[in-house]
């Protein structure tokens, strides 16, 4: 069974209609990148599947599970999903331990100690555990970014969504964050994520998906996508962004 | 990055020079400051002693005599005071937080809750605060509905009523004030609305109020001496029982300045904290 299966969604805001029919399936251990000029969709897509935009029609299921019935428990589907932002939204009263400790102790029910000593472990196995009793403004970008994905996978989420978590940060600070994504991968991660980064999604993609105006226009291995495009759109795309 | 031993580093002549008159030009600012102050009193104190009245007043408001005797009483007038502040301060903690929670509940479910705490909060912060003690502290009791309680308890509940409208406004402005994305962050990582309220929106929104949540306490440490009126001893009504006797207003100056007292240390600690939140904010300081 696939962990996601995104089935004919539509998603309008007012008369803008953003998402227009899209179709797309991960399998476990899939990673997935999204492409795609600013505005065609991408984060909306995102936010749909972890339920911060309500769908117009179409299904979303998240391993055999509708997501999109009304009856489901969103607070328990939400739980079920990792999800970083571009903006890194760690919680800033909250030292990093806390941060990164937060959903297990107060949604999953973890014991506060058992929380703590799993919290520690994976900061330091990122190359964090200096900065466990920080509050997050004491912390580069980079590192406040990657604290926000061991926040995200603390619960050992079925999916792990990312949206352009390296859009916000100096050009120095993306190599450890997309270091740290390939570690996920390494360990078997199924990961949706919308990135403007194409040398990292040709490198850690199984399928590269390229959005245009609300729909998916082409997605293949990333050999297909990036070196023998067959849409269009697609070449006029990354002609664009790889300045050829 | 900060990582690495320091260099050993020899401050130059320039440096040195610097400090050195920084510190001096330190010293002569404390020195100017005395000096004016000092001198800014002294003509205070000559003119007040020069005019025509002058002897009258320092018999009637500052009678070391009479202080001394209305002392005591005065004392114990605060001490009602003081504990009438206690119980007030709790209960507007408890009900302002209540309706500014209330007030931000978004979703048409909520609208009569959230339509009767707007009428709340305009109502009690429109109307002066010794109004709501002439209804509240005669109105209520002649209902004889509740038990016979004391005037205290009464003034106590006013005081309460108008200031947790106040509160709840300042805190909703804070929880306001925290961006959306924080929610979003909250409810991704699967917390329930009141969970994220309680965890993540409430605690970063007083944080950003707190000077001003500090105000509002300063001025009701002030307030809750209007619980006289309904005739509770507390101290300003202890002084009034005193200049009743006596003929002689000291008792008034007595009680001022046990209320400055208690309120002193809060307001010197609200400048600081409003202060110190100011500065870090803003990182840098040459201006
Ligand atoms: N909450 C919203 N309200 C109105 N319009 C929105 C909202 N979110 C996104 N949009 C619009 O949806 C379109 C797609 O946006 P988005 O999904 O953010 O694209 P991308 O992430 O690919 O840049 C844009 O035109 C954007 O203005
Ligand atoms: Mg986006």
């Amino acid at each position: 069974m696939s962990v996601l299966d995104v089935r004919n969604v539509w998603k309008s805001f007012g008369d803008n209609a953003v998402l227009q029919g899209v179709d797309l399936t991960l399998n476990n251990h899939d990673v997935v990148v999204l492409i795609g000029a600013s505005g065609s969709g991408k984060s909306t897509l995102l936010r749909t599947i972890n339920l911060i935009e309500r769908v117009d029609d179409g299904q979303i299921l998240l391993s055999g599970d509708d997501i999109t019935d009304p009856r489901i428990d969103t607070d328990a589907v939400r739980a079920r999903i990792g999800v970083v932002f571009q903006q890194f939204n760690l919680f800033p009263h909250m030292r990093v331990i806390d941060n990164v400790t937060l959903a297990a102790r107060k949604v999953h029910g973890e014991d506060a100690d058992s929380a703590r000593a799993r919290g520690t472990e994976l900061l330091e196995r990122f190359g964090l555990g200096e900065k466990l009793r920080d509050y997050p403004d004491r912390l580069s970008g980079g590192q406040q970014q990657r604290v926000a994905i061991v926040r995200a996978i603390m619960t050992d989420p079925e999916l792990l969504l990312l949206d352009e978590i390296t859009s916000a940060l100096d050009p120095m600070l993306v190599g450890e964050v997309l270091d740290l994504v390939r570690g996920l991968k390494d360990a078997g991660s199924t990961i949706l994520m919308a990135t403007h980064e194409m040398a990292f999604a040709r490198e850690v993609a199984d399928r590269v998906v390229f959005m245009h105006g609300g729909r998916i226009i082409e997605a293949g291995t990333p050999e297909a996508i990036f070196d023998s495009p067959q849409q269009p759109e697609t070449q006029e795309f990354l002609a664009r962004v790889t300045h050829r | 990055m900060t990582d690495g031993a320091p260099q050993a580093h020899q401050v130059s002549e320039l440096e040195l020079e610097r400090r050195h008159y920084r510190s001096n030009a330190s010293r002569r600012s404390i020195l100017i400051a005395v000096t004016s102050t000092v001198a800014f009193v002294a003509v205070v104190w000559v003119v007040l002693v020069n005019t025509p009245g002058w002897e009258d007043v320092k018999y009637t408001f500052f009678n070391w005599e009479i202080g001394k005797d209305a002392f005591p009483s005065i004392l114990e007038g605060l001490w009602l005071n003081i504990r009438a502040l206690f119980f007030a301060a709790i209960g507007v903690a408890v009900f302002g937080t209540l309706l500014a929670v209330l007030r931000s509940l978004r979703g048409p479910v909520w609208f009569p809750l959230r339509a009767l705490a707007t009428i709340y909060v305009d109502m009690f912060r429109g109307v002066p605060v010794l109004i709501v003690l002439f209804l509240v502290g005669f109105g209520i009791p002649a209902l004889d509905i509740f038990p016979r309680m004391d005037a205290a308890v009464w003034g106590t509940i006013s005081i309460t009523l108008c200031y947790s409208a106040y509160v709840a406004e300042v805190l909703r402005a804070g929880i306001e004030s925290v961006h959306s994305s924080q929610r979003i962050a909250a409810r991704s990582l699967g917390l329930s609305h009141g969970k994220t309220l309680r965890m993540v929106v409430i605690p970063q929104g007083v944080r950003r109020v707190i000077p001003a949540l500090m105000n509002d306490f300063v001025s009701m440490q002030k307030d809750v001496g209007l619980i006289s009126v309904l005739g509770a001893v507390d101290a300003i009504r202890a002084a009034q029982i005193e200049v009743a006797a006596t003929y002689n207003f000291t008792p008034y100056v007595i009680a001022a300045l046990l209320f400055i007292v208690i309120s002193v240390p809060l307001t010197r600690l609200t400048d600081y904290v409003a202060a110190r939140m100011n500065s870090r904010e803003q990182i840098g300081g040459v201006v």
